[in-house]
């Protein structure tokens, strides 16, 4: 079958699984999820916070459980997902649409920078292995094994509270009105600085190592060898017989990172109270906000989907075997 | 598929190195790397066992002195309420080590299963496990474990460690499968499956000891991203916060905006023992993966037998 139909397959499936496993969980809850909820906030629950909880998990006492599914189903392609308590009555959707870009953005330009870095990285590490260049693994180890949000919290502590270089939190200067603006937009960067240099760090070791385990591999096979016999420049081996050939795997194993580079993203952006996903999230926890944290976890899935399928594209590209058959 | 192409490090090495001959029982003992890294994972197996029973102060004793930088009296200093930051940390130690454990050890028990099963029936059997291990590979595991710890209230540390290891087994058994996958089509297991063996003995004899590398090493990476993860669990104040572990204490210190006031040493230890035990254990997983696929091996005899020519080479 043709690779990115299968690919595409396998997203719709992954979004079906999602999608279903949000409309089961609650339902696993003992006696009935708005119970459940009712009995948490012991009975202080307004009519119509218990309305949001039943658009949310798409209840209906007069219905079987196959058309509250459907129904389910309707309410997400209207974009319907309940009211978030936490902001409330403010629609999920929208305090979703409101976060989003700002995870998008610092996730995007994280991933693309790290990713560019450790494998360029690993490329050197990996060309002069057996050299003291080898002493960094031990120390990528180490930077890989930091969980990104204490690096955030050690970098907010040197660079903004004590050094005073960059702001402490937020997503922009507060003076400012969000616009299309260069103080604006400048305002954007500068707080997004830090949040970004607390995700780079540990992902891109991530990176490097594994770039560079699979350019070693790489370079002890016999065309290797045989491009270097035949006397062709040295940079001309390593990048287009070791490093062309090293980084397929790992293109491949990009998508399978994201899912824990989002996981991280969120934490960092608690940290510095960045106003995405992250700090949306860490509100509906602390509220116990159901319709919010559901929510969450679709966006989040679907985003990660539509990472994976590009990513897949990249693979698609570089890799002529996907290509045959 | 994108997933059936990526081959890791030690996937290849295994492949290289299976032959006729008898490997001695875990050759990687011998690697520095490995020696050096239980090392440092014993000393803070160590503090999981004693940390609690040792505590200078009971780590919820609260007193006078707030936010006292580290000192003789208080080697990690106090917290914003004057409780002791070192007995935090010893006493926390234990909470976060036993999770971290029971989910890697629950969630490889999990991948075993579903990879080796899917890796030796193959086909449709192959197809469905597959499919529901890449699915669980994909979907971000962090909102997924908070929606279900939040829908399940605090139910212990049993119950978070059994969320952990539902969510966190599909990297496992990816590469799992990969390697039953290969070995399926070896010499030994199609003569054992020939002479009649019942499947049990074929998987348990001939295919298990045979991927042990990888569970090894897969294990050893679960309980870091399990620690990790309850780590961040905790920061986020989902769980029962006023049990110590080290999650808790960057919890309360990031509840009293530690960083501030700029009291780093309050929230600095336990990320710094979380940070020293992923390396270590990194380290354990870095000298496995040298054992059993030579050409990733460093320093000096390495060195002669595959990159030195070439590295010489590029000083000129």
């Amino acid at each position: 079958m043709h690779f990115l139909l299968r690919r595409a397959i396998f997203y719709l499936i992954a979004a079906w699984a999602a999608i279903t496993t949000n409309f089961i969980l609650p339902r696993l809850m003992p006696g009935g999820p708005v119970e459940a909820v009712m009995a948490r906030h012991e009975g202080q629950l307004s009519d119509q916070a218990v309305n949001a909880l039943h658009i949310a998990f798409g209840l209906d006492p007069n219905a079987s459980m196959w058309s509250e599914y459907v129904e389910y189903w309707r309410n997400l392609f209207t974009g319907n997902l309940g009211l978030s308590f936490t902001y409330f009555p403010t629609p999920v959707s929208t305090v979703i649409a409101h976060a989003l870009p700002w995870t998008l953005v610092l996730l995007g330009v994280v991933t693309l920078v790290e990713w560019i870095l450790g494998t360029f990285a690993g490329i050197v590490v990996g060309w002069r292995r057996g050299t003291w260049v080898d002493a960094v693994l031990p120390l990528g180890a180490f930077l890989r094994g930091i969980p990104h949000f204490w690096m955030g919290l050690v970098i907010v502590t040197v660079f903004a509270v004590t050094l005073d270089w960059f702001p402490v939190s937020g997503g922009y200067s507060s003076d400012l009105l969000p616009n299309v603006s260069v103080p604006f937009v400048g305002s954007v960067l500068y707080h997004a600085v830090l949040p970004a240099l607390a995700m780079v760090v540990g992902s891109l070791a991530t990176h490097m190592l594994s770039m560079r385990n699979m350019m070693v591999t790489t370079l002890s096979e016999d065309y290797v060898l045989v491009a270097e016999a035949k006397g062709l420049h040295r940079r001309r081996v390593m990048l287009s017989y070791g490093a062309r050939n090293a980084i397929l795997p790992n293109v491949a194993g990009f998508a399978l990172q994201l899912g824990f580079v989002v996981s991280g993203a969120l934490l960092v952006e608690k940290v510095f109270s960045y106003p995405g996903i992250g700090y949306v999230l860490f509100q509906a926890v602390h509220n116990q906000d159901y319709p919010l944290l559901q929510g969450i976890l679709l966006i989040t899935t679907f985003t990660v989907l539509i990472a994976s399928f590009l990513a897949d594209l990249a693979f698609f590209a570089l890799d002529p075997r996907t290509r045959e058959a | 598929m994108a997933a059936e192409v990526t081959v890791t490090s030690s996937d290849v090495g295994l492949v290289s190195q299976g032959g006729a001959r008898r490997r001695p029982r875990a050759p990687w003992l011998r690697s520095p790397k490995v020696v050096a890294g239980l090392g440092v994972a014993g000393f803070f197996i160590l503090m999981g066992v004693f940390g609690p029973l040792i505590v200078p102060a009971d780590p919820s004793a609260t007193s006078a002195a707030v936010l006292q930088p580290p000192s003789l009296e208080h080697l990690l200093g106090t917290t914003a309420t004057g409780e002791d930051v070192l007995s935090q940390v010893l006493a926390g130690a234990r909470l976060s080590l036993v999770v971290g454990f029971t989910a890697a050890v629950v969630g490889e028990a999990i991948a075993i299963l579903v990879g080796i099963t899917a890796g030796y029936l193959g086909g449709l059997a192959d197809e469905v496990l597959s499919l529901v291990t890449n699915v669980f590979l994909v979907i971000p595991v962090l909102p997924l474990q908070i929606l279900i710890v939040t829908y399940l209230g605090d139910g212990g540390w049993l119950l978070l460690a059994l969320v952990i290891a539902l969510t966190t087994w599909s990297h496992g058994a990816r590469r799992l499968r990969a390697q039953t996958l290969s070995i399926r089509q070896r010499d030994y297991v199609q003569a054992a499956r020939a002479a009649g063996e019942p499947t049990w003995r074929t998987v348990g004899f001939e295919i298990l000891p045979n991927v042990s590398a990888i569970v090894i090493t897969s294990f050893v990476f679960h309980v870091t991203s399990a620690i990790v993860v309850q780590t961040g669990l905790a920061f986020l104040g989902l769980g029962n916060v006023s049990d110590w572990s080290w999650g808790s204490v960057l919890y309360w210190s990031d509840n009293s905006n530690a960083f501030l006031l700029g009291a780093w040493w309050w929230f600095v230890p336990p990320g710094l023992c979380l940070a020293f035990l992923g390396s270590g254990l990194a380290l354990i997983n870095l000298g496995i993966d040298e054992v059993i696929n030579p050409r990733l091996r460093t320093g000096l005899k390495a060195a002669r037998l595959f990159g030195r020519a070439r590295a010489v080479g590029n000083e000129h």
